[in-house]
């Protein structure tokens, strides 16, 4: 019986051990030091806003693992040995392996700004950083938020949620401009400002200042403008949580690297989830992916290759989700934040300006590349074998009420969504429609 | 606005107070004269003599009152028991009649004005609180601050609360004379529906739940105005509460028809096949009530299998029974509070099918006692031993007392869940013979869990969903209510052709995995 370890309990260690699992005896560990057990981080914000306990976020009760004959170890790694594949724990525990799995996930950036050491500001990825934003909440008035990414957004609703006002620095032109076109991102900026947050785009943070007993008194941004505050959020992007690694032997960049199969340079030695940077290109991805559904699929191949088929990380078309503030975003396919030279793009936009869609299509074949959707939900089925089966716009439009996911009695829009786009693109649909 | 809720609360605080100490309101002060009006001929000569102390006598309050009344009726039945005088004992419930009749002060000389200032300022207090929600908050999933609150996380005002509705529960089922007050208040009510009617505790309380489901619907309204699906549901439990569960049946009787709730069903309606009521319904009913006993076995032989088929169990369960219209309006508050834990799933489904089994037996004894004119089968008693304890522990405990009054305790839905033989039935035909499921999107779900967390039937939707598998489980009453939550629209309660219901566990979105399990 070999010994599998995985160091990391969040989504991608868990799905590797439970995949492990399910085709193997082998003895499986996982070592974490943020929760005992598995929790999911997406939910964070749901536990400071109310909406659940701590005890609800967990995907799996307590006697699962015990059943599933999963070892937990709630420690943290400080070094890892790989010539006597051995781990060193804080505790000063020593843990061998036959297999080692890394799925340490993320930790939040810090660009150096002066006073980003000062009490009261923080990022937010762990169920520690919601503790202390527990604390650093008690009680204030104002807050500011740097950053506008979807963690950024999330922590905004939080706050909103305990009635403290928010002041959001965004440093692209609109609202997430940096990875949504520029309709959706201002509709989404627009949003967010109903929502009484004091939006400031293009404004970049300069330094955070001190109230004399080393808490925040205000920032200044990049405008030169101070805001007073009492907490500031530094939500700019995360980065693999690997400086443990350092001397262990492993190789690393800006992740750990890893092949196809997820092995890193040492054979025995896997990493995946957000810790991973890949070697290899995928087309229409980045190298580093930071989302939860990927850590996922990392933690499926991988267990695949452990128990002896070897299996490649090959994600199907990419999809995504998030939801701001009261409307939820999906997407699936590739919309880049600026048309490319080839495609051509389709936006509709409700009356209400809740709902969105977003087509982007390549111009000459006219095969269907991406969709946004606000507001309105989709089928990940059918998008996904649409866009596997490089199906034309056209066939999208004309089968776009198939694919709508909302529930019941929901105001259908695809007849309004293929009208306005027929006024535009009067060539593009096919006989059938009209 | 935050001020006009506040405004609101106080109002609604102040209706309940004045609505609760009501009853320590009055006196009460039997004459002969009442005493011969209400007390049956043939009881009177034997009781007169013990009553003589009682007359013209005032006294400070129903507990009391009542009491006496109980007591002095019950001496003289033991009297008659001792001495093995079976027909003399006394069965009718004087305590009830004689206290109605005998109260004195404001609820008897100011009954309407009470009732406009208790139910008047009620309404008006809870919809200065609810409705400004409109303009406070954006349509969407609001469920800020419910695990910090007092009231929906079982804190002090939680438990409070429990308490208040079990009292109420155990008041009404079984010291109904305690209530008089009530009972009184709501008497303009009853007389405007039906003028030769007397109000009595059912009445009172079929009032009550009404009242609670319009006032709290209107607040599920508003909380999930971005919803339809939610909106259509509640408008259909609020109609089919209001007018077929609660005016109906009393224009019915106004029209001198037999008294019948046309959308209650056996096994839910336990008595439905009660001698009396069959009797009720196919002697004394004429044609009308014969429909109406047709009518009743329709609807659970055909009309069951039928529409759960086409649309699954929420077609009554989260659209039209009354007990799932209180637990969809009123009990909203409460529904996280749900055991999602797998143990709980175990528990329930041993209970409820248990009910289920003992619902038939009753049932079954009680037929066969009706058809062969005899009291007992296989030689046991049907109904000191099966009619009885049905009636007290299911009909009155579980449904009543644990069912509503653990609300602020146990979740929205313990009785639905734990306890409904007719829960069960649609259920078992929801999980066998049925086009509706739960469908999950996908790769698309984050494992956040808010599904499982707002689950008034305690479902661990998020089990599902986050290995891509469709929900079909007997219990789900589709209230639609994960649906609404999910941050990532995951679920949709869908209706499709049968085949391929159950899904495949396979999550979209990885070349490299093909299908497991
Ligand atoms: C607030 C928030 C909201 C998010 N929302 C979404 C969303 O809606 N959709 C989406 O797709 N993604 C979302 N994400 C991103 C998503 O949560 C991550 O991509 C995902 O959780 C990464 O999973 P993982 O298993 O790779 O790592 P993690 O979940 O980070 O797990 C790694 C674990 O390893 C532990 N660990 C690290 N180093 C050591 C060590 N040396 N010793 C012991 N233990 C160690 C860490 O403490 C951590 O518990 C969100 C992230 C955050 C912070
Ligand atoms: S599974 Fe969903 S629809 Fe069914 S009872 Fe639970 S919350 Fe309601
Ligand atoms: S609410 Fe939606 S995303 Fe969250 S666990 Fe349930 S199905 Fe998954």
């Amino acid at each position: 019986m070999s010994k599998i370890v995985i160091i990391g309990n969040g989504i991608a260690g868990v799905t590797a051990a439970r995949h492990i699992r399910k085709s193997s005896n082998d003895s499986i560990t996982i070592v974490s030091s943020e929760t005992e057990h598995f929790f999911s981080r997406t939910a964070l914000m749901y536990i400071f806003m109310g909406h659940m306990k701590f005890e609800n976020t967990k995907p799996y009760e307590d006697w699962f693992w015990k059943k599933n004959k999963i070892d937990l170890v709630y420690d943290h790694v400080n070094a890892v040995e790989t010539q006597n594949n051995t781990l060193i724990c804080r505790s000063g525990k020593k843990i061998t392996f036959d297999t080692l799995i890394l799925a340490t996930g993320s930790q939040p950036n810090k660009f150096g700004w002066p006073g980003q050491d000062l009490q009261c500001v923080q990022g937010l990825y762990s169920y520690q950083d919601l503790q202390l934003m527990e604390q650093n909440s008690k009680g204030i008035k104002k807050a500011v938020i740097v950053g506008g990414g979807l963690i950024g957004i999330e922590m905004a609703e939080m706050l909103l949620s305990r009635n403290i006002e928010v002041t959001f620095l965004v440093r692209e032109k609109e609202f997430w401009s940096n990875v949504l076109p520029m309709q959706e991102a201002k509709l989404i900026s627009d949003h967010v400002r109903s929502h009484h947050v004091d939006l400031r785009l293009e404004t970049e943070l300069l330094n955070i200042q001190d109230n004399g007993e080393g808490k925040v008194k205000g920032i200044v941004t990049s405008k030169n403008e101070s805001i007073e505050c009492q907490l500031v959020g530094l939500t700019v992007g995360v980065s693999p949580s690997i400086s443990f690694l350092k001397d262990s032997g492993i190789k690393i960049n800006r992740g750990v690297l890893v092949n196809e199969l997820m092995q890193t340079n040492i054979a025995n030695v896997y990493a995946i989830g957000d810790c991973v940077e890949r070697t290899y290109e995928l087309s229409g991805r980045r190298n580093i992916e930071q989302v939860w559904y990927t850590g996922r699929m990392m933690g499926e191949v991988v267990a695949q290759t452990i128990c002896g088929s070897p299996t490649k990380y090959e994600p199907g078309p990419w999809f995504n989700s998030a939801k701001f503030l009261d409307i939820e975003y999906q997407t699936y396919g590739n919309v880049s934040p600026q048309l490319k030279a080839n495609e051509s793009e389709f936006y509709w936009e409700h009356s209400g300006k809740k709902k969105a869609m977003h087509f982007i299509w390549d111009t000459s074949s006219q095969v269907f590349i991406g969709i946004n959707s606000f507001g309105i939900r989709l089928r990940h089925e059918k998008f996904d074998a649409w866009l596997r089966a490089k199906q034309s716009i056209s066939y999208v439009l004309e089968h776009l009420a198939e694919a709508n996911f909302d529930p019941e009695f929901f105001r259908r829009h695809e007849p309004e969504i293929i009208q306005a786009f027929e006024k535009q693109f009067p060539h593009l649909l096919s006989l059938s429609l009209k | 606005m935050q001020v006009a809720r506040i405004i609101g609360l106080n109002i609604f605080l102040a209706a309940l107070f004045l609505f609760l100490s009501l009853l320590f309101f009055s006196d009460y002060t039997l004459t002969k004269e009442i005493f011969q009006s209400k007390v049956k001929q043939e009881h009177q000569q034997r009781l007169l003599p013990v009553f003589e102390k009682i007359f013209d006598k005032t006294y400070p309050n129903t507990f009391v009152f009542a009491n006496e009344i109980k007591n002095t009726v019950e001496d003289l039945n033991v009297e008659a028991r001792n001495q093995q005088q079976w027909d003399q004992v006394i069965y009718d419930d004087y305590a009830g009649t004689l206290t109605k009749a005998s109260t004195q002060g404001i609820i008897v000389e100011y009954t309407l004005l009470l009732f406009i200032l208790i139910f008047g300022g009620g309404t008006l207090g809870a919809l200065l609180f609810i409705l400004p929600k409109i303009s406070i908050e954006a349509p969407g999933i609001k469920n800020n601050n419910i695990f910090h609150h007092a009231l929906n996380n079982r804190g002090w005002i939680g438990i409070l609360l429990g308490t208040l509705l079990i009292s109420f529960y155990i008041l009404l089922y079984f010291y109904d004379a305690y209530v008089t007050n009530w009972i009184i208040l709501v008497e303009p009510l009853k007389k405007l529906i039906n003028p030769n009617g007397d109000s009595s505790q059912w009445f009172l309380y079929g009032f009550l739940y009404t009242f609670a489901v319009i006032v709290m619907g209107i607040r599920m309204l508003i909380k999930y105005r971005h919803s339809n699906y939610q909106m259509v549901r509640t408008a259909s439990v609020m109609f089919f509460q209001l007018a077929i569960a609660f005016l109906l049946p009393e224009i019915l009787v106004r029209l001198n028809q037999p008294y019948f709730d046309f959308k209650n069903m056996w096994p839910l309606d336990y008595d439905f096949f009660d001698a009396w009521h069959i009797n009720m319904l196919t002697e004394s009913g004429g044609s009308v009530g014969l429909f109406m006993f047709v009518w009743g076995i329709t609807l659970f032989v055909v009309g069951v299998p039928v529409f759960v088929y086409f649309f699954g169990k929420r077609w009554y369960c989260s659209w039209v029974c009354g007990c799932g219209g209180l637990a969809e309006t009123a009990g909203d508050p409460f529904r996280q509070l749900s055991d999602k834990s797998l143990k709980a799933w175990k528990v329930e489904r041993w209970m409820v099918h248990a009910v289920l089994i003992f619902a038939i037996v009753m049932t079954g004894a009680v037929l066969y006692n009706f058809i062969t004119g005899t009291n007992s089968i296989f030689g046991i008693d049907t109904y000191t031993h099966l009619r009885k304890p049905y009636g007290f522990f299911v009909g009155a405990i579980f449904s009543g007392v644990v069912g509503t009054g653990f609300y602020p305790l146990m979740g929205n839905r313990v009785w639905c869940r734990f306890g409904c033989p007719l829960a069960a039935y649609l259920g078992f035909v929801q999980r066998f013979k049925s086009r509706f499921r739960i469908t999950t999107n996908g790769g698309q779900c984050i494992s956040c869990g808010n599904c499982s967390t707002y689950c008034e039937m305690g479902i661990d939707v998020r089990w599902y969903a986050q290995r891509g598998q469709n929900i079909v489980r007997s219990s789900c009453v589709g209230c639609g209510v994960c649906s609404s939550v999910c941050p990532r629209g995951v679920l949709n309660l869908e209706v499709k052709e049968e085949e391929g219901r159950f899904g495949k566990p396979i999550l979209i979105g990885n070349n490299g995995i093909k299908l497991q399990d």
